[in-house]
């Protein structure tokens, strides 16, 4: 273990800096990749930048563990003038997800890029992902809230690029990624909206600056710190892709470039869901008089709503990524039940199965990317009998989509055993109903996949589906061997989401006997 | 391998092992090694190492503390049963060299055997989805387009009632502090939710359907596989959870009665075993309802349910068998084209009398023994109306699976099929399997005494056995039963009143017994056979219109999808937002 963490810590140079070069590393090599002799150049270098961004992203959760808060002043500038990027044990998880994400769908990019993006295009492309990178990993750092509205900005926008460059591939993404522009603009108004009445009522913009003034002041009974409230929920769910304005987000997953679709299905809800959470309970406090009833009969009802609606919506799709889609949007619904309890046990688990998720439909949508590697395949049809020919990607789909049904020893399984847990503490029985409904839909819309790919005969003339190469299977397989890992022994994540809860809440949980 | 290890270890898991191992091993002698060897190497465990009413195997999930290895005098016999299926069925299936069967059999076996013996409810609902996922490959072999679609729906329920337990688990949770198993009432916070999914492995009168929609379209070895765990396991979680529990008398009382009507109607003749299978877990049922622990004559009826699971797991495999090999060897599980076949099976024929012979009751045969603890504990606790079901019920058993299965495969009118008896493995799986019925059933030879002494009241079976087993009026009263039966049989097929496709014997059984008995049966087949297809139309036309509001909503070109534009979304954020500040600013009044 010590010669693990040996390896893991950074140099003390770069440890103290960890926060910053985050950001920064992906930022600047990301506009250095513009000037990448070739597309297979600009591959090793965002590989690079991720895997440095995961390192940083390991070392500073580390770091977090040891000392609790890491606060860095960004130019030395003390907050709450200066912009502070505050890592607390909530923030360190998502840092990690959305950094080894980063680098899992960074591996798996080559051959997809090369397929779907065209050749001028693609050290370009590098750079808007390494860009989006950055954005979101400021998203999760930062401890300011106008910074975080920026970071924001810079991971949507290159997110609406990213997205209109499946255009290659499938014109519909023009439109999709318009869809997204103009929806996830309003998002970021009302988001910023938001923080601007809230500067009103604190005069500040450092986040636990404002959570301080509030609670001593006792604001809460403000107007303007309710309307704000109102338009940061609004703006961050949609950015969250929470029900009902979700609808950005199907399309834009089923026609972006595959890598793209792995890389924000896993990370870009993830971010927004976080900063969800970090406005809802460290911010905002939960003991906040309004703060229940918004969370009872209006979170609570949408995610249960979301979890019926769009698993159903799901069960019905001949698109297999459109299925995937709205399967995500359910499974956000799944993250905002565990927030609406307004507990510690339902951050924990909406926490907890935020990581899992980016887990299971990051590899869900890599073995989809995969098959469509070598043919055009997009219906569930088209699968028939693929299996045979791709037995190592399939078995990778199957294996995370047993998670995702929440077979046990699955990580999947683990997390709504949670929920339900944090759920049936609230006495929300009917909560409890819902997740088995969605989760025996889940059977179905993902065991369609499965039996096509698996049990169905392969029609004449279909596309030829090949086994995907090393790079793909790699990061697939470490993906879906992670869901069996943490399903027999789900301490690392769980452990991680705990923490999280126990630090914004500052209560010490003994809600599961801790982990092992 | 020190003994403590081997202490810890549920025997389930070695099966499960063996099962996977079975696939990676393509020579069919090697894997039939492992195949038989691994069930075998569990019942050793068991025997061996096991120590009763001790947790074995310990760990902790989450917190959850998760029970893998527990066995006590109830699930002792339930798991011996499971294991010696599980060698039985290996040797059965030896001949088809098929390492997806075989594996699938044996993993299917091992979770029905692991969850037996597991302590703790998570535990059990873990091996209760591998039993579903693992066994639905049976159904699915056979190729045929209605065995995948069967098998489908079969998954499809399993898995719900997978789903139920676990959220009767976590109410369980709430309610306890814990998921240790132990006996709970209806009363209880979610006990429905884990009563409803049990009854639905159980085959429940409404929840049954799968059954006899999937059975009968299993491979010839894939029914013997099925018909031995699923629903023995549920029996086993009810009287594990629910003993005792008043509703399930009743329950299982209806269980025993409904398949009778439909079994002796039934061409199919692996359909009619379904259905007598239902009508024995019925026994079962109705037994755990009336082990009211705290009396003796509840012991009698655990102890029936207990060695009544025992029997039936034999004989109810092996009357699977002899139809496999029928089906085997002919191609064909039908009455109306079988007949004749004791000519070239003659083996085949006797243990399938010997089958009938112990599903029936009949005195020296496995289903007397385990049949009439129950029988009593209904007489002496007072349940005329469920003891008179019953009875009607055995009457049925001995119609559609003592006297109609062997009749008309292997004897009745001649069909001119000489097909070659059956392979030799299969005959040793039926041999052995018919030797253990005799051999429980039969006084004097120490069958009966080592049964009853692993039930879970050993020493109230022991005195039961001393005292009323063998009693006269018992033997005789059952006799009658019997004979009466078979001789109704006998003279109708002499005046030709015995079409193999119409029910007759049962109702004149009925008639000898108690005269009204005729009118009711006879207008309730008549309701039944046509109200069956009648209620199967009003079923899928009432789904199909729902699954057309679904679809109309939810598909691609479904209302739901419509919205997907800017315009739209733009609305629903104002709406939401408008609804959180209406919501925060109303609550901050």
């Amino acid at each position: 273990m010590t010669m693990l963490a040996d390896l893991v810590i950074a140099p003390t140079v770069l440890a103290m800096h960890a926060p910053v070069l985050l950001v920064i590393a992906p930022l600047l090599v990301g506009a250095a990749t513009v000037l990448a002799p070739s597309g297979r150049f600009a591959w090793y270098m965002a590989v690079a930048t991720s895997a440095f961004c995961l390192w940083m992203g390991i070392s500073l959760a580390m770091e977090v563990s040891q000392n609790g808060v890491v606060s860095y002043h960004m130019g030395g500038w003390a907050p709450p003038r200066g912009i502070e990027f505050r890592i607390d044990a909530l923030n360190s998880l998502a840092v990690v997800i959305i950094s080894f994400m980063g680098l899992m769908s960074a591996i798996y990019a080559q051959p997809a890029v090369e397929r779907e993006i065209r050749i001028e295009k693609r050290p370009m492309f590098y750079t808007a992902y390494q860009t989006c990178l950055a954005g979101l990993l400021g998203i999760v750092l930062t401890g300011d809230a106008f910074n975080l509205f920026v970071f924001l900005e810079i991971s949507s926008i290159a997110t609406y690029v990213l997205v209109a460059l499946g255009a290659g591939r499938d014109r519909r993404a023009l439109t999709a990624s318009f869809n997204y522009l103009i929806l996830g603009t309003i998002g970021a108004t009302f988001f910023v909206i938001g923080v601007g009445f809230l500067y009103a009522a604190t005069g500040t913009l450092n986040m636990a600056d404002m959570a301080r003034i509030m609670e001593a002041d006792s604001l809460h009974h403000s107007r303007v710190v309710q309307a704000g409230f109102g338009f940061i929920v609004v703006g961050l769910g949609l950015k969250a892709a929470m029900f009902p304005l979700h609808q950005w987000l199907p399309p834009a997953y089923a026609h972006a470039p595959s890598f793209v679709t792995v890389f924000l299905s896993s990370t870009a809800t993830k971010a927004a869901f976080y900063a969800l959470a970090r406005f809802m309970f460290s911010v905002f406090d939960p003991t906040f008089s309004f703060l229940e009833p918004v969370f009872l009969y209006v979170l609570a009802p949408l995610a249960a709503i979301a979890m019926l609606a769009c698993s159903f919506q799901a069960v019905f799709q001949t698109d297999v990524r459109r299925i995937l889609a709205y399967s995500s949007v359910a499974q956000v619904g799944y993250m905002l039940l565990g927030l609406a309890t307004g507990t510690a046990a339902g951050l924990t688990a909406g926490m907890f199965h935020m990581a899992n998720h980016a887990l299971m439909k990051g590899a869900l949508f890599m073995a989809v990317g995969a098959a469509a590697l070598n043919a055009s395949v997009w219906k569930v049809s088209h699968f028939n009998g693929a299996a045979a020919r791709a037995p190592l990607t399939f078995t990778g789909l199957a294996v995370a989509g047993f998670s995702l049904m929440g077979v046990p020893l699955t990580a999947g399984f683990l997390s709504k055993w949670k929920l339900l847990e944090a759920t049936l503490a609230e006495g929300w029985w009917w909560a409890a109903v819902v997740i088995g409904i969605s989760s025996f839909l889940a059977l179905f819309y993902v065991g369609r996949i499965m039996q096509a790919a698996f049990f169905a005969k392969a029609e004449e003339g279909a596309p030829e589906i090949k086994e995907a190469p090393f790079v793909v299977l790699l990061p697939l397989w470490l993906l879906a061997g992670l869901n069996i890992v943490f399903g027999l022994n789900p301490s690392l994540p769980l452990g991680m989401a705990e923490a999280g809860a126990r630090a914004v809440l500052g209560v010490d949980l003994n809600i599961s006997g801790g982990a092992q | 391998m020190s003994m403590e290890l081997l202490q810890e270890l549920n025997p389930g898991f070695v099966m499960i092992l063996a099962g996977f191992l079975s696939f990676l091993i393509r020579p069919a002698i090697l894997r039939a090694f492992v195949t038989i060897g691994g069930p075998l190497l569990a019942l050793i465990l068991l025997r061996l190492y096991s120590d009763f009413s001790v947790d074995h195997g310990v760990i902790s999930l989450m917190g959850i503390e998760m029970v893998t290895y527990r066995v006590d005098s109830l699930s002792f016999i339930f798991v011996l049963a499971f294991g010696i299926a599980a060698v039985l069925n290996s040797i059965y299936s030896l001949h088809i060299d098929d390492p997806l069967q075989e594996g699938c059999g044996l993993i299917y076996a091992g979770a029905a055997v692991a969850a037996a013996a597991a302590g703790d409810l998570l535990t059990i609902f873990i091996f209760w989805e591998l039993t579903a996922i693992s066994s639905v490959f049976l159904i699915w072999r056979s190729g045929t387009k209605a065995a995948y679609k069967a098998g489908m729906r079969y998954l499809a329920i399993q898995i719900l009632s997978g789903v139920l337990l676990l959220f009767g688990a976590t109410f369980y949770l709430q309610n306890h502090g814990d998921l240790h198993v132990r006996a709970i009432s209806l009363q209880e916070n979610g006990a429905w939710l884990i009563f409803i999914a049990l009854g639905i492995k159980a085959a429940f009168p409404f929840l049954h359907n799968w059954l006899q929609d999937s059975y009968p379209k299993a491979t010839p070895t894939g029914a013997v596989v099925l018909s031995a765990f699923t629903t023995k396991l549920a029996v086993y979680a009810f009287a594990r959870l629910f003993p005792g529990e008043d509703i399930l008398i009743y329950i299982g009382a209806a269980m025993t009665i409904f398949p009778v009507f439909f079994a002796v109607i039934e061409n199919d003749l692996r359909k009619v075993l379904a259905y007598s299978l239902n009508n024995q877990v019925g026994f079962m049922i109705c037994a755990i309802g009336m082990a009211d622990l705290s009396t003796e004559y509840g012991r009698y009826a655990l102890n029936g349910a207990a060695a009544h699971a025992f029997a039936h797991i034999m004989y109810k495999g092996l009357l699977f068998m002899t139809m496999g090999a029928v089906l085997y060897r002919t191609g064909t599980a039908k009455a109306s084209e079988l007949g004749g076949l004791y000519r070239t099976m003659p083996l085949t024929a006797l243990f399938c009398l010997i089958g009938g012979a112990s599903i029936s009751a009949f005195p020296l045969f496995s289903g007397f023994i385990a049949k009439s603890m129950t029988m009593s504990a209904a007489a002496h606790e007072g349940y005329i109306i469920v003891w008179c079901m019953l009875l009607f019920a055995s009457a049925g058993v001995l119609e559609h699976s003592g006297i109609k299965i062997p009749y008309f495969a292997f004897f009745s009118h001649d069909s001119g099929k000489r097909p070659k008896e059956a392979p030799f493995n299969m005959l040793l799986a039926m041999g052995c399997a018919a030797f253990i019925c005799v051999a429980v059933g039969v006084p004097g030879l120490g069958g009966t005494r080592w049964l009853y002494s692993l039930l879970p009241y050993a020493e109230s079976a022991q005195e039961y056995l001393d005292h009323s087993l063998w009693t006269t009026d018992h033997v005789i009263t059952q006799l009658q039963l019997l004979v009466l039966a078979i001789f109704a049989f006998i003279l109708l097929k002499r005046i030709g009143l015995y079409p193999p496709e119409k029910p007759g014997t049962i109702l004149d059984v009925d008639w000898i017994y108690r005269k009204p008995g005729f009118g009711i049966a006879s207008w309730a087949n008549n309701v039944w056979a046509r109200m069956g297809p009648a209620l199967g139309e009003g079923m899928s036309s009432l789904f199909g219109v729902f699954q057309r509001r679904l679809t109309f909503a939810f598909s691609p070109e479904g209302q739901m999808s419509r919205g997907a534009l800017a315009g739209v979304s733009a609305i629903w954020t104002a709406i939401i937002l408008g609804l959180v500040l209406i919501v925060s600013i109303l609550s901050a009044i």
